[in-house]
């Protein structure tokens, strides 16, 4: 998963500045939270990080085997990749001041206003 | 799932001999001992609970299960780890003889680790632990995993800020471990004065084990015990367990009731004596207690017994807990006694521990497995009552109880030996454990000590009840019978006195009779002398006798001659002899 990105990753402001958020969710099938998550998660890129992320979902029930791997214990667990370092944010992302705030992107924002 | 659902109906129904009723299906643990006291095992299908500090042993138990189970029992297993990684708890069961990495090859056996880790968590809104479910059930639909461990569930209460999410999902798994009739071993970290720190006990109801790992005075103990057991016997007691060099081992020696044989024949001790105070030996499979104070020569006497059990060719098993094989080797070749070579014909086996070193229960359990691994029909336990040194009086007295019983389960004879102190009856209560009990003495007198030695019990034997001198000498030990004179017993160099008197006494009365002996002799020659002369007169009177009738008879023959002479001359009476006158 090296993208070009990471490369940008060291210069003190990350987010939106031309760099891609590498970011993983991983959900079992349809379930509620899923879906939630999915959505909440979509949601939130849109509003900070327009243009800047890509989304991967992996469904845990097509491949058990990626929970051992990566070490998801639960799920919905949304995964940082890019820009390090790694973050894991576990739930179905509903409080987004705590999702923003666990991927940072939130001190920010919370500068401006 | 098809066993799972409808045995939790007869917990007390069961007739009393538990044994009889509809047998709960069981799945053997493969740990030494723990089978036994859980009468076959854990709840098939069901998820047992164990509990205990941290490095009590918990993940070596659930690991031995899987490792059994994959191995033994034709039952692949799933481990969950949160405590290690996968790496690490290969590595660290390998130098028991798991070969995890070979199981999991082999398709018995799944290792997933999870590193928990809560600084690197954020949670916002809900969540579930389905991943969980998914690879516990991946495991059993690939590999057909029977058996789970999950170790240290309880971490994930420490994983994640909602509780009460944790709670449910541990909940929702435990009945869904159920509904798959796997048999599972949860572990959790005992709180205080509660089994888990996080109730797990509530959802884990069928099984409760809970292992102890307490520093006594310094010693490390490690027991086990069965809490729980829905409708199942199963033993209540505390046992000490092992982690041995090949596992977990656990000694159920209290489940061995009374029920041991009484063999009638009898071994030598090999000291010939003490045999002969014994009314022939030691009962087969008994126990014998040597008791006495410090260098009063238990260990030699015991030293004694191992090299007659070898010579009769016995294996023999000696615990030496106060010195190393070498040492015991080297001092008892210093009495005569070699004990290297039956070591050698693998006939001996020494092994030596400080008590100290190890917990009570260790020791307990090295012994058992020395005893199952060496098959000895002879032991020698030198310095049982070391163990006081780091324990208070009953473990000690338990312990030994269960020492003796493993002994006497095993057919084993055997002698232990303890350090008294003054008072002799201070041998912690294990006497009445012992069927013989023999006690060594220091007698000090006209400044020397010397040992006694007294056979204060033999149990269904008639024995001796004289006191012996217990000699040690360079060909071995010796009884020796002790001088009771007026002043009470006497041993050593007085007793060597005592025998010189008596030696120069028997000379005197020797001399004496040699004397009277010559003398009478003389007597009898004077006396024959004197007969011999007066047979001498007696024969020249006889022959004075002799000559004297010679004479006599001489006389008259000359006296006839000399009448008839003068006849004819005188031709007096010629009418009367007429022919005669015709000459």
């Amino acid at each position: 998963m090296t993208s070009p990105g990471a490369a940008d990753s060291g210069d003190g402001s990350p987010a939106v500045s031309g760099e891609t958020w590498e970011l993983r969710l991983y959900v079992t099938g349809r379930s509620p939270k899923s879906v939630r998550a999915i959505e909440n998660l979509e949601r939130a890129c849109e509003q900070h990080l327009e243009g800047h992320y890509h989304i991967e979902v992996v469904d845990l029930l097509e491949n058990p085997q990626l929970a051992a791997d990566d070490q998801i214990l639960a799920v919905p667990t949304l995964v940082r990749k890019v820009p390090p370092p790694i973050r894991k944010i576990v739930g179905d992302l509903s409080d987004t001041d705590r999702l923003l705030t666990g991927l940072q992107l939130r001190p920010r924002k919370a500068g401006t206003t | 799932m098809s066993m799972a659902s409808n045995d939790r109906t007869d917990p007390m129904s069961a007739p009393a001999d538990g044994a009889a009723g509809p047998a709960l299906p069981k799945a053997p643990t493969g740990v030494r001992g723990l089978d036994e006291i859980t009468r076959g095992g854990l709840p098939r299908g069901r998820s047992t609970l164990v509990t205990g500090g941290t490095g009590s042993g918990k993940t070596l138990l659930g690991l031995q299960f899987l490792v059994a189970g994959a191995r033994d029992y034709g039952e692949p297993g799933v481990l969950i780890t949160f405590e290690e990684s996968a790496e690490k708890v290969s590595a660290n069961v390998a130098s028991l003889g798991f070969e995890i990495d070979a199981l999991q090859r082999d398709r018995q056996l799944v290792v997933h680790s999870f590193r928990v880790d809560p600084a690197e968590r954020i949670e916002t809104g809900e969540f579930d632990l389905e991943p969980l479910f998914l690879l516990l059930g991946d495991a059993i639909e690939r590999i057909g995993a029977e058996r789970v461990v999950l170790d240290t569930i309880e971490l994930l209460f420490g994983a994640f800020q909602d509780q009460v999410t944790v709670r449910a999902e541990l909940g929702r798994l435990f009945r869904w471990l159920e509904d798959r009739a796997v048999t599972a071993i949860v572990t959790g970290e005992q709180g205080d004065n509660v089994l888990t720190r996080h109730g797990i006990e509530e959802y884990v109801s069928d099984c409760v084990i809970v292992l102890d790992h307490r520093i006594q005075e310094g010693i490390s103990t490690r027991r086990l015990r069965v809490v729980k057991y829905r409708g199942s016997e199963h033993e209540t007691n505390e046992y000490p367990f092992l982690i041995s060099a090949s596992g977990f081992v656990v000694q159920p020696i209290t489940s061995i009731v009374l029920d041991y044989g009484a063999p009638e024949d009898r071994i030598s001790t090999g000291v010939e004596r003490l045999d002969h105070m014994l009314a022939g030996g030691l009962f087969r499979g008994s126990i014998v207690l040597v008791s006495g104070t410090a260098g009063t020569g238990k260990t030699s006497l015991a030293a004694h017994l191992a090299d007659a059990a070898c010579a009769r060719g016995e294996r023999t098993l000696m615990v030496l807990f106060e010195e190393s094989p070498d040492q015991v080797s080297r001092n008892m070749r210093s009495v005569g006694l070699d004990l290297g070579h039956w070591v050698d014909a693998g006939l001996l086996r020494m092994w030596a521990a400080r008590p100290t070193a190890f917990g009570l229960e260790t020791h307990l359990a090295i012994l058992a497995r020395l005893i199952e691994d060496f098959a000895p029909s002879v032991a020698v336990l030198d310095g049982i009552a070391s163990h006081t040194r780091g324990s208070s009086g009953p473990e000690v007295t338990s312990m030994v109880a269960r020492q003796v019983d493993l002994l006497k389960a095993g057919g084993i004879t055997a002698m232990a030996t303890t350090l008294a102190h003054e008072d002799e009856t201070s041998t912690v209560g294990i006497s009445s454990l012992v069927d013989t009990w023999l006690l060594l003495r220091n007698v000090e007198s006209d400044g020397e000590r010397n040992r006694l030695l007294v056979v204060l019990k033999s149990r269904g034997s008639a024995h001796s009840n004289q006191v012996r001198e217990f000699v040690i000498t360079g060909h071995g030990v010796e009884l020796v019978e002790v001088y009771v004179g007026a002043a009470g017993v006497v041993t050593g160099s007085a007793r060597l006195a005592q025998e010189g008197r008596d030696r120069s006494a028997a000379v005197h009365q020797a001399e004496d009779l040699m004397r009277r002996r010559r003398e009478l002799r003389r007597g009898i020659a004077a006396t024959e002398a004197r007969l011999a002369l007066l047979q001498e007169e007696i024969a020249s009177d006889r022959a004075e006798i002799e000559r004297i009738d010679g004479r006599q008879q001489r006389q008259e023959a000359d006296d006839d001659a000399a009448r008839s002479a003068m006849a004819s001359q005188r031709w007096a009476d010629s009418g009367v002899r007429g022919d005669g006158g015709q000459r």
